[in-house]
């Protein structure tokens, strides 16, 4: 099952996917234009990953880590669905970062990895946007790289888990204005979800609603104001977003 | 004087919960040259933050867990700041009007040397961030970078420093910070920690001060050993 929050007739509704249309806890099924989309979950916690793919790593870093690069972002930074991300004028690489983002599902403290799976309500797609010339030395990546308000669109839905029976064999894609520009597979990170349960829930307690995002394959480029930017994942969803100029 | 009881996922304080680092003069003084070599390569052009998730937020009195692989933390004593009206991209004065008030906060940590990731096993164990007792209203604080923040051992004070040495007075972090990370209402932003903050273990009872603020005292046990 795919389910969704959105807003429609004046309120915060739940909404489930229907044949291509969304429908309404009331039956009605409405087209998924004539909603406000908002992200599917509300975390307290969202941690991210750095440099989880090799691929990714080797672009951007000079060795893949031994343990997970790990950090955390708030929840300024979310948008749902088919809304708009600023980029800033003095920005001379923003790019997208189409990611797996696993939703937990019940308290979660020294899970083992062989039982993580248990632990899980569902998934949903993360685009993480990185305005990487702001990237700082301390506490890195600092927050003005990756704490941005509406830089990291989430959505459409948030999939139950027991629909997607292997996570780690999924196919990422992010297209730009309808062409393709990454591509990969979730057979390929480094860290994978079992061990991402096992490693966090070992050091603190995870609860229902957080989100770890688990990082990008390689294929990230810069993207400008008007760019149309689609983050799909196999089975999960196809997560719209639009770049816009962020105001002086 | 009014204050009302802060309780962590309550009403007032159902938001986030940021840490700034290198806010205090001493603590960039400190690094000196460093600040300046790999792995940092030179200084922050904006405020150093970080997340204290909702897993490490707990209330005045509750014992803090100190995990089997953790010796001792240090006590960070700190003035915490509470949001609210809303703040994207303000001023110094929008900042200064969207503060509901202060509160007491002790953002325990791990000792670790570098700063070049993110601190989270050193900072977001579960119950690293005792809040309260009380939040006081901002209209009976109208200067808190007067004020002075004592860390107690014990009972016994073992460090104080004062809100006038931070890099960042209040309003001005607030400020910085909503240029591109909003601040919501309930929202708690710690405005910074002086070096050499006490250091603390299972069976020491930890506490933070500031004048007009009361104290927020925490035991410390060794996790498991806190039936709750």
């Amino acid at each position: 099952m795919k389910q969704a929050r959105i807003a429609f007739e004046g309120r915060v509704q739940q909404a489930w996917e229907d044949n291509g249309k969304l429908r309404l806890a009331d039956g009605r099924r409405v087209e998924e234009t004539e909603v406000v989309w908002l992200p599917p979950v509300t975390p307290g916690t969202i941690l991210a990953l750095g440099l989880n793919y090799a691929d990714h790593a080797a672009e951007i870093a000079s060795k893949a880590p031994e343990e997970p690069m790990v950090f955390l972002k708030g929840a300024n930074t979310l948008v749902g669905h088919r809304a708009f991300t600023p980029r800033p004028v003095d920005a001379t690489n923003m790019h997208y970062e189409c990611e797996l983002a696993i939703v937990v599902g019940k308290p979660a403290r020294n899970v083992a990895k062989a039982d993580a799976y248990d632990y899980i309500a569902g998934y949903t797609v993360a685009n993480d946007y990185a305005v990487r010339n702001y990237l700082e030395g301390f506490y890195r990546p600092n927050f003005r790289i990756k704490s941005r308000d509406n830089c990291t669109p989430i959505g459409p839905w948030l999939v139950d888990a027991a629909d997607i029976p292997d996570p780690m064999n999924l196919r990422l894609t992010t297209r730009v204005n309808g062409e393709t520009t990454q591509e990969g597979s979730t057979k390929d990170m480094i860290f994978d979800v079992p061990f991402l349960i096992e490693y966090f829930s070992g050091f603190m307690t995870l609860r229902p609603g957080d989100v770890i995002l688990t990082g990008t394959p390689k294929g990230t480029v810069n993207v400008m104001p008007g760019d149309e930017v689609v983050t799909e994942i196999e089975g999960i969803g196809a997560l719209h977003n639009t770049i816009i100029e962020r105001k002086p | 004087m009014t204050s009302v009881t802060l309780r962590p996922g309550g009403p007032l304080l159902s938001g986030a919960v940021y840490g700034c680092l290198l806010n205090v003069q001493e603590e960039l003084d400190r690094l000196g040259d460093a600040i300046n070599e790999a792995p940092y390569n030179g200084a922050p052009t904006g405020p150093v933050m970080y997340v204290k998730t909702p897993n490490t937020q707990i209330a005045a009195g509750e014992p803090v867990p100190i995990p089997a692989d953790v010796d001792q933390v240090r006590v960070g004593a700190t003035l915490g700041v509470v949001i609210k009206n809303t703040l994207t991209r303000a001023s110094a004065d929008q900042a200064r009007a969207a503060i509901a008030g202060y509160t007491l906060v002790n953002d325990v940590t791990v000792p670790h040397e570098s700063l070049f990731r993110q601190p989270l096993k050193q900072k977001c164990r579960d119950g690293f961030c005792p809040i309260g007792p009380n939040l006081v209203d901002a209209a009976d604080l109208p200067d808190p970078d007067g004020l002075t923040v004592r860390a107690l051992v014990n009972g016994e004070c073992r460090q104080q420093w004062r809100l006038a040495e931070l890099v960042r007075p209040v309003a001005t972090l607030l400020a910085d910070l909503s240029d591109y990370t909003s601040l919501y209402p309930g929202d708690l932003i710690l405005v910074g920690v002086s070096p050499d903050a006490p250091l603390a273990g299972a069976g020491d009872t930890v506490a933070v001060e500031i004048d007009g603020l009361g104290r927020l005292e925490n035991p410390l046990v060794r996790e498991g050993e806190n039936a709750r």
